[in-house]
């Protein structure tokens, strides 16, 4: 018998794989495929104060390996996700929850850290400092050391359960944000966001985006957010959620060899919505075959070696 | 919805640069349950993102797709081979709504002709009489002309007359009554706008087309402004109302 549970944050999973924030909706499409309670957590679309249409169409490219999206943050608001897609969640999950939250001022950060984590259901909070689809949000605040450690602190502040912080590797050095997070706060530190990306139209001769630049994720990023996660567990003690490109069971054991305790799927979740089911039944027989019984063991157990 | 793995069959070249392809699975992917309408998403071999195609007629165990090879997926498509393998999420999408007591009119443009098939079949299975009128830029370029006139009258455009009658599918539109008389149509957007401006009653039935992520409503890619708030064209779509749409 394999024991796939981790232990994040105080949050017990009983695996740890988690679709990531805007990748799986507030759960209900997937709930149509399979039996969402198999999952460790999942992240919901990230979400703000006011309801948000986002960025103008197209929003989506294809790439190698990949994918672009611009969609700017399209939510229902905080009210509506409060009344409306948490009490729906209610009636058929029963796992773990991960709230995402989105902002474009620290004050408007806080106010949502504080009405969401106040929700029962809500086990972690998920500050996003770091989408790259919107102006003055996001980005802006997980880009620069001192803003990320003003937010995390006014928001920890407000926030009595888990708040992990969502980083961007757009950043110049993502380990002196993970660090900033860590000192103001942080419970634990997810990474990494999209990388900022452009694909354009032959034809046409111009960027496929309405918004001409977008966030790349999928397998073509993985070998970068692994670096990324194995860099940052060197960095900082809080746990890590390792995201960006994880599609297979073993991505998951790559991911948490380099120091995730956790680990995020998120584009993989588009192009076959029962990815996270078939990397979860996979992972016993890929555990076996690797002789690891305990997959908690595998956090960080790649780290100790010089270049 | 179910993702399942089919098999190439017959792909051939219907017009230039158009296929039909027919796909081969054995029994639950293809119920009573599939709407006229409604698409299915293709994994193919060497794309990350999946293609969004209309389902133009299935029998039991056979799916039918036709298709315009516009871009490099879709060349790709059309290089499949008999026995190939594919994997096919469906079915997705609302689909058409049947009226039962308006007269149907069908109007196509182009790839957007092939979902009005299985459409016109639903309608004439129902015990109605549609007509169909079809739009091509010129004569090489026409399909499916000879399956739709087998099934109902059927009149054909060309934009420079070297077959049917000369002009837009809209120059062909008959005089309508709302009270009993509906439009189902699906084409490129310059048509849609062109029969929203034609006929203007609310029960009149437009298919869109988007850029797709997902294809099953998990990452609002593919999102439009409706008369009746924010709608994913993949999953409150493709079909919409005319008094839906803000143009
Ligand atoms: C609901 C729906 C039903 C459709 N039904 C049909 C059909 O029955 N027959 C047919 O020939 N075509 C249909 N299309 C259009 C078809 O999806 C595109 O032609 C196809 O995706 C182009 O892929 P490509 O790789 O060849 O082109 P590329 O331009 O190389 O594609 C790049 C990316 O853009 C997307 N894309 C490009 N054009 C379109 C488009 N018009 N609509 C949506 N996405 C696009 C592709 O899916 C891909 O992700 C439909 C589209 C939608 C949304
Ligand atoms: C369509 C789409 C929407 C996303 N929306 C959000 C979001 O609302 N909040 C957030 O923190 N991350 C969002 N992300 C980023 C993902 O959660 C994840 O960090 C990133 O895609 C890398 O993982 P992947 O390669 O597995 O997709 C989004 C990604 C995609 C593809
Ligand atoms: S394509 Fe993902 S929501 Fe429509």
């Amino acid at each position: 018998m394999v024991d796939l549970c981790v232990s994040l944050a105080g949050v017990g999973l009983q695996n740890p794989v988690i679709p990531a924030s805007g990748c799986f909706g507030f759960g209900r499409e997937f709930a149509e495929f399979y039996d969402i309670n198999l999952l460790g957590a999942f992240s919901f679309k990230g979400t703000t104060e006011e309801p948000r249409f986002g960025n103008p169409l197209p929003r989506v490219a294809d790439c190698p390996s990949g994918m672009l999206n611009s969609v700017g943050l399209q939510n229902p608001g905080m009210e509506k996700v409060l009344t409306e897609e948490l009490p729906f969640l209610k009636t058929y999950y029963h796992q773990p929850l991960i709230a995402n939250v989105g902002g474009f001022s620290v004050r408007e950060y806080v106010s949502n850290t504080a009405r969401i984590a106040a929700e029962e259901q809500v086990d972690i909070v998920e500050l996003n400092i770091s989408c790259p689809n919107v102006q003055g949000g996001g980005h802006a605040f997980g880009t620069s050391c001192a803003a990320a450690e003003e937010v995390t602190k006014a928001c920890k502040a407000v926030c009595p359960k888990p708040l992990f912080v969502k980083l961007t590797p757009n950043a110049a050095n993502i380990t002196d944000i993970a660090k900033a997070a860590e000192a103001a706060g942080a419970d634990g530190i997810s990474l990494i966001n999209t990388l900022l990306g452009m694909r354009i139209d032959l034809k046409r001769r111009r960027p496929v985006l309405a918004n001409i630049a977008g966030g790349y994720s999928g397998p073509g990023i993985f070998p970068v957010a692994l670096r990324m996660v194995y860099e940052t567990y060197a960095a900082v003690r809080i746990p890590i959620m390792g995201m960006g490109g994880v599609s297979t069971a073993r991505d998951v054991i790559e991911m948490m060899l380099a120091g995730a305790t956790a680990v995020q799927v998120g584009a993989a979740n588009l192009v076959d919505p029962y990815a996270c089911k078939y990397i979860i039944e996979d992972l016993p027989a890929v555990c076996a075959e690797l002789g690891i019984t305990r997959l908690s063991e595998m956090t960080g157990a790649a780290h100790g070696w010089s270049a | 919805m179910v993702d399942v793995p089919m098999l190439v069959g017959a792909n051939a070249e219907i017009a230039p640069g158009v296929y039909r392809m027919q796909l081969y699975t054995d029994g639950v992917a293809l119920t009573e349950e599939l709407r006229p309408g409604q698409f299915v998403n293709l994994k193919i071999d060497g794309f990350y993102l999946r293609r969004p195609i209309s389902i133009c007629d299935w029998s039991h165990g056979v799916l039918t797709l036709v298709y315009k090879a516009v871009g490099e997926g879709t060349r790709h498509l059309s290089a499949m081979e008999e026995g190939a393998a594919l994997r096919v999420l469906l079915p997705l999408g609302n689909g058409y709504t049947l009226l039962p007591d308006k007269q149907p009119v069908l109007v196509g443009g182009g790839v957007g002709i092939p979902p009005l098939y299985y459409l016109c079949k639903e309608l004439i299975r129902a015990g109605q009489k549609p007509t169909a009128i079809l739009g091509f830029n010129t004569a090489s370029e026409v399909f499916l002309q000879s399956a739709f006139a087998a099934l109902c009258d059927t009149i054909l455009t060309t934009v420079d007359g070297s077959a049917g009658v000369k002009g837009f599918v809209t120059d062909a539109l008959p005089k309508l009554n709302p009270d009993t008389s509906t439009v189902y149509t699906c084409g490129p957007e310059a048509m849609l706008r062109a029969v929203f401006r034609s006929v203007e009653f609310s029960s009149v039935q437009f298919s869109f087309e988007e850029r797709m992520g997902c294809g099953f409503g998990a990452c609002m890619c593919c999102s439009c402004k409706t008369v009746t708030g924010y709608k994913r064209i993949c999953k409150d779509g493709p079909v919409l109302r005319r008094e839906e749409i803000l143009w």
